[in-house]
């Protein structure tokens, strides 16, 4: 016990790296020594090495498959093709959306890329070797690109595999009050309409997918070092799949070199990497390179809209009508945990006050890659915020209305929470009409517009774009989120050592968030113990609690809350300990950061490390010894970040090429538990949605050959290309339901950013007709569109000069 | 040195695999290393030598994660064979620090958030540097253009900016 004359000087949370701190980054110690551990950086005793052996045909029905001179290789140990699998019944694999995908193909190959065959030798360059000397005689069938082709009436059906499977329409789908929505139009005095395409786009993070997968035969143990986002998913899934004992599958996600939600799948690379150990007994590595992931693994977006909005004069909108075709590729294999076949496209819209709006949705199989995935967003998020802020723009066009006025009139009021979103998704908190009016101060507008005229006169063309977005993050709640049947809760297990030094493990798994550091910071804010003395680990299924990862901007609103949780369990305990010390009963002790104290006499007190102390060498009798807990968070939301990007650019009417003059940020994300690290956020996500805007996209030609399947045809922007950005932080709307208030950040800027560049070059081109030009704005097109005065689509087949 | 290979019986095919005999220095040490004409740079960097903060990210020279110093050049090891480093200095990211202390570049980046995943760091910091031995005071312009031959998916480069001028002003502080 210990007292002191004076009461001592409060803890200074800022100091001891809790919330609000900018705490340098701990993870970052080993990543600049070139000390970190990924996937690759793995080498066990005997390991062998994995390549997959590509389809070039987009579609074609398998002859034969001759692998014999595969086999002769010196090195070679094991060749496997879908014949081989199937034996096994492992040739195909159940998909997260309730279908079916080839692990390696067996009657036919669906799309330009597909896994065929799988050599594991001595050394990769021999593995690749013999993937070349493999013989396999294709029959060429006719290639569907887009969702037009896949729903003409002589259009090959490419999943015949199926039985029942007439066509290529996986689903239909409708969300809304189509009656409500109806009568909303009929009253309309416009009706202003907008058809675009959201581009197929890859998440594409540096690394690669890759696996080690190592089979014990003595121990029976299976563990696999892989490139997962959800490490606790892959091991459910392998258990169930491979009929596994759980316990005996040990699931190790190392650093992770980004991931975006490429890394959410499961790939046949994988499976095929943990089967190929457990027959060789020896560890099989598997390592992508950047065509296997660009034109396999997990694309993004690649969805038609067709929209249309019922508006009054004077500018408020009445109801929204929306058709989506979603181009699925070969298999439905959508990495997304709602219930809703289209994701969550219906919570476009949610920031304005509509009442009305209705929304059916197709999904189309295609002879492109399967696997959609929600690429920095949750799902389908990104292109809900999009089509949303794009038809916003027209509307206000054809109505003559100031941009920023048209919004703000549509706004819900800060005074009209909880709101309920026309789709039917209930939203918690907000100050819409206040990040506007920053944002628009910070970029000048009332100057702008009239610089923007003036230069109009001197045939230069400037453009504005707004676009403001609030997102659905964090998925679940378990009543509406889950996969594979698997709640969407998410975990932390807290240990307090007796010196007062801590280790967490979370269900999350981060891949450059800073875990590692924020984390910490929960638990300081929380117990008063200085971030640094807590040790956080996340990623290895032997040690974390289950949880379900890291993507959909989930892990501060789940994992984080659940930080939280357990800590303040841990509080619980250390009241009763400290109780206990200080000879009072519980109820007389009061609590301030770090420390207990008796109500009536502050000076007497015990700090959190005493209270572990206690807890293994002097608990009263009658208590469990030990200062641990695990808690599971099951959120009551999903939680609604805002935020608005304005952005300036200037168009060469010569040759369409457009340069960003600004880029002003404003983000409510509620409370920022690490400012630097929430502003490197943004400006990632910023990045991104000036990349696809720009020149970020996957297309297909006309025979099916994906185009942007490597980095030389898939454009990313570097230091040289991408423009600064100005951050704005003033508006914070903490979270009503989160226990610390904080709401998702990581994807806003990528899901609310790209209209924002798109809007400001369609702006630029105002007073031609032009309405829209698809994502990227690549300066051919933006230069056709001035030259015609058309819209220009972008959705494949590509246009080649022939 | 022992190498076990397995017997493939009489019929199995000679390896006819040639191999060459290279000398070469890393991060200041002396190496010899038998290799195959075609092994990339990058890959006798990571397996032969077992320095693995070399990245692969893309293999067509894009990306830049895989980017090293040869004489004191940012080179990208992943289109550069290993055999010709022959009688060449190859410098890597765990060539940076002393034992003691980082350098300034490793700091900056830690300094002014410069790395979310960590993947291309190692390469962003070999190309700042081979900016830096040439260029001690570069403007924001000289940097990103020095490191547009490098890609980061995480940060939007401006943090990445802010630490390489962070470290160019250590560098020239310290003389």
């Amino acid at each position: 016990m210990t007292e002191t004359a004076a009461r001592p000087a409060a803890l200074d949370e800022i100091k001891i790296g809790g919330i609000g701190a900018s705490r340098k980054r701990v993870e970052d110690d080993r990543f600049i020594r070139g000390k970190g551990n990924y996937t690759d950086d793995i080498t066990l005793p005997g390991m062998l090495h994995m390549e997959i052996l590509r389809s070039p045909l987009p579609h074609a029905r398998i002859r034969s498959i001759d692998a014999s001179k595969a086999w002769d290789i010196p090195g070679v140990h094991l060749v496997l093709t879908g014949e081989m699998l199937a034996t096994r019944n492992l040739a195909w694999m159940p998909t997260l959306s309730y279908d079916t995908q080839a692990v390696l193909a067996t009657d036919k190959v669906r799309f330009q890329g597909q896994e065929v065959a799988a050599v594991i030798a001595d050394d990769p360059y021999i593995a690749k070797d013999a993937c070349e000397a493999i013989d396999v005689d294709y029959e060429p069938l006719p290639p569907i690109v887009n969702p037009e082709q896949a729903q003409a009436h002589d259009a090959p059906v490419i999943r015949d595999d199926k039985v029942g499977q007439a066509n290529n329409v996986i689903y239909d789908w409708e969300v809304g009050d189509a009656q409500g929505t109806d009568r909303a139009f009929s009253q309309a005095d416009v009706i202003s309409r907008l058809e675009l395409h959201y581009p197929r786009s890859h998440p594409s993070p540096i690394e690669c997918c890759g696996s080690v997968a190592d089979f014990n035969r003595a121990t029976g143990k299976l563990t696999v070092y892989m490139t997962t986002q959800a490490p606790h998913i892959i091991r459910a899934a392998v258990a169930m799949v491979a009929e596994l004992p759980e316990q005996m599958i040990r699931i190790v996600s190392p650093d992770i070199g980004g991931g975006f939600g490429n890394k959410v799948p499961i790939y046949p690379g994988y499976v095929v990497s943990i089967l190929a150990s457990i027959l060789l007994e020896r560890p099989v590595k598997w390592i992508e390179d950047k065509s296997g992931n660009l034109i396999s693994t997990g694309f993004a977006r690649d969805i038609y809209l067709k929209g249309e909005m019922a508006l009054r004069a004077d500018g408020k909108i009445l109801g929204v009508r929306m058709h989506t075709d979603a181009d699925h590729g070969a298999f439905f294999s959508d990495a997304q945990p709602s219930k809703f076949k289209i994701g969550l496209m219906h919570s476009t819209f949610a920031a304005y006050d509509i009442k009305y709006a209705h929304l059916t949705a197709r999904g189309l199989y295609t002879n492109k890659a399967p696997g959609g995935v929600a690429y920095r967003c949750s799902f389908r998020v990104t292109e809900a915020m999009f089509f949303q802020e794009r038809m916003i723009q027209a509307a206000a066009d054809d109505l003559g209305m100031d941009q920023a006025e048209f919004r703000r009139m549509n706004f819900v009021a800060d005074d009209d929470f909880p709101h309920r979103t026309p789709f039917g998704f209930l939203t918690d908190s907000g100050q819409y009409a206040k990040c506007l009016d920053i944002g628009l101060k910070a970029i000048d507008y009332q100057n702008f517009r009239k610089e923007q005229a003036e230069a109009r006169q001197r045939g230069r063309l400037l453009g504005l774009g707004i676009s403001t977005m609030t997102e659905p993050l964090g998925a679940g709640n378990s009543r509406e989120y889950d996969i594979l049947g698997i709640k969407m809760f998410d975990s932390a297990d807290l240990k307090v050592h007796m010196t007062g030094k801590a280790i967490l493990r979370t269900g999350a798994r981060g891949q450059g968030q800073g875990h590692e550091t924020t984390w910490a910071q929960i638990v300081a804010h929380e117990l008063g113990i200085p971030a640094e003395d807590v040790t956080v680990e996340e990623g290895d299924t032997d040690t974390a609690p289950f949880g379900m990862g890291t993507y959909a901007s989930r892990s501060t609103p789940v994992a984080g809350a659940a930080v939280a949780m357990v800590a303040r369990k841990i509080r619980a305990k250390a009241r009763k300990l400290a109780a206990h010390l200080l000879e009072v009963s519980e109820e007389d002790v009061e609590w301030e950061l770090g420390r207990f104290y008796v109500a009536s006499a502050p000076e007497r007190g015990v700090t959190i490390t005493e209270c572990a102390m206690a807890a293994y060498s002097n608990m009263p009798d009658g208590m469990e010894p030990g200062l641990e807990n695990t808690a599971y968070y099951d959120p009551p939301n999903l939680t609604w970040p805002f935020a608005v990007y304005i952005v300036t650019v200037e168009v060469d009417p010569e040759t369409g090429v457009w340069d960003v003059l600004k880029t002003v940020a404003v983000d409510d994300c509620g409370v920022r538990i690490n400012p630097m690290i929430v502003e490197g956020q943004i400006m990632g996500g910023l990045t991104e949605a000036y990349a696809m805007a720009s020149m970020q996209f996957i297309t297909f030609d006309a025979d099916g050959n994906c185009v942007g399947s490597n980095y030389m045809d898939y454009m990313l922007p570097s230091a040289w290309e991408t423009p600064g950005f100005e951050l704005h932080s003033e508006v914070v709307t903490p979270c009503p339901h989160h226990p610390i208030g904080a709401k998702g950040i990581g994807e806003c800027a990528a899901v609310g950013g790209p209209a924002a560049f798109v809007n400001a070059v369609m702006d630029a081109l105002s007073g031609t007709g032009v309405r829209n030009i698809d994502m990227p704005l690549l300066p051919d097109r933006v230069w056709e569109a001035l030259r015609t005065g058309r819209d220009v689509s972008g959705a494949p087949p590509v246009r080649t000069d022939s | 040195m022992t190498v076990v290979y397995d017997d493939l019986g009489d019929e199995a095919a000679e390896s006819d695999v040639p191999v060459r005999r290279i000398k070469f220095s890393i991060n200041g040490a002396k190496k010899v290393a038998e290799i195959e004409p075609r092994l990339l740079l990058a890959h006798l960097i990571r397996r032969g030598v077992g320095l693995t903060g070399t990245h692969m990210g893309c293999d067509t020279t894009n990306c830049g994660a895989c980017t090293v110093l040869v004489d004191g050049t940012p080179i990208k090891s992943c289109t550069m064979l290993a055999v010709q480093v022959d009688g060449h200095e190859v410098t890597t990211v765990e060539g940076l620090a002393s034992l003691s202390e980082l350098h300034p570049l490793q700091e900056g980046f830690k300094q002014e958030h410069g790395l979310q995943c960590g993947f291309c760091t190692p390469g962003m910091m070999m190309a700042a540097k081979g900016l830096l031995d040439r260029n001690p005071d570069p403007t924001e312009e000289d940097v990103r253009w020095a490191l547009s031959g490098n890609l980061c998916r995480c940060t939007g480069y401006q943090n990445i900016v802010k630490s390489v001028l962070w470290a160019a002003e250590k560098l020239r502080a310290e003389g």
